[in-house]
């Protein structure tokens, strides 16, 4: 039987070799640069505390990149947990007779028949960017990693520690929510 | 086979990245061929996800990276608990 060459690790390079990579895999799923960086930072800390549990058997980027799955999914069960957050206003009755159905302010109004050729406008990525910034931050992850990043549902599940019917439910909020901010600073006529 | 429109408008979310089962198309089909309110939802929303693209490669086009001060921070949180 044979023995591949054992993993070592050296925290003195850690940042020159690894802090690009592991900002990258952060700020690709949490769009905050501050965040982002509190996180790696978290994840060198807990690296270096728990360093003798390194085993050598997978590569020093491949252990740091398991602690900050960790990491990430922490932070997303802590912001998903925080209360007194605004939550998206629904489109449709939620009970009684009329359960299911539109409420009628929310139905979708007749947008500017121009829209279409808008879409290459500059400033429309501008608005976009704005209304992104008005959603909980728990939909955003969620709507940027499947829109944006476009992982597949499976891995934003693992990711996020999510279900898949709790992605498709965060999408439609995310995308309920979005419509109806760029409807009114957009596409209204 | 029927469906309310709430569903029938998640079901046209979930559509958007082509994820919608054989079963959720058919009876958002037969939704949108009664219902005109959620037709329209559904025209519109085809829209907002070619938005949604254009913004995506904007967006991609920018590359976020950690400034040479960030690494020296960072550099000298890390040396301090060696």
């Amino acid at each position: 039987m044979s023995y591949s060459k054992k993993h070592t690790l050296d925290p003195t390079n850690w940042i020159e070799l690894h802090s690009d990579y592991l900002y990258n895999y952060t700020i690709s799923r949490i769009n905050n640069h501050d965040v982002a960086k509190d996180i790696i930072q978290d994840t060198f800390f807990a690296a270096l505390k728990g360093k003798d549990n390194f085993k050598g058997n997978a590569s020093e980027r491949t252990w740091l990149i398991s602690i900050l799955k960790r990491k990430i999914i922490d932070y997303y069960r802590k912001i998903n947990s925080a209360k007194g957050k605004a939550e998206v206003r629904m489109n449709f009755y939620s009970d009684g007779e009329r359960e299911g159905q539109w409420i009628e302010e929310r139905v979708p109004s007749t947008w500017d028949a121009e829209v279409e050729k808008d879409i290459e406008n500059e400033e429309l990525s501008k608005a976009i960017e704005k209304c992104l910034g008005f959603l909980p931050e728990k939909y955003a992850i969620v709507f940027r990693m499947k829109t944006i990043q476009q992982f597949e549902t499976e891995e934003i599940c693992n990711e996020l520690a999510i279900t898949s019917s709790n992605l498709w439910v965060i999408i439609h909020r995310a995308r309920t929510q979005l419509r109806k901010c760029l409807e009114d600073s957009w596409f209204k006529n | 086979m029927k469906i309310s429109c709430d569903k029938a408008t998640k079901i046209c979310d979930k559509q958007q990245y082509k994820e919608a089962s054989l079963w959720e198309k058919a009876q958002l089909n037969l939704h949108l061929f009664l219902c005109k309110k959620c037709g329209l939802y559904s025209k519109q929303n085809v829209v907002l996800t070619k938005c949604y693209n254009k913004y995506k490669n904007v967006e991609n086009r920018n590359t976020k990276c950690l400034s040479k001060e960030d690494k020296n921070q960072l550099e000298n949180k890390l040396k301090a608990k060696l």
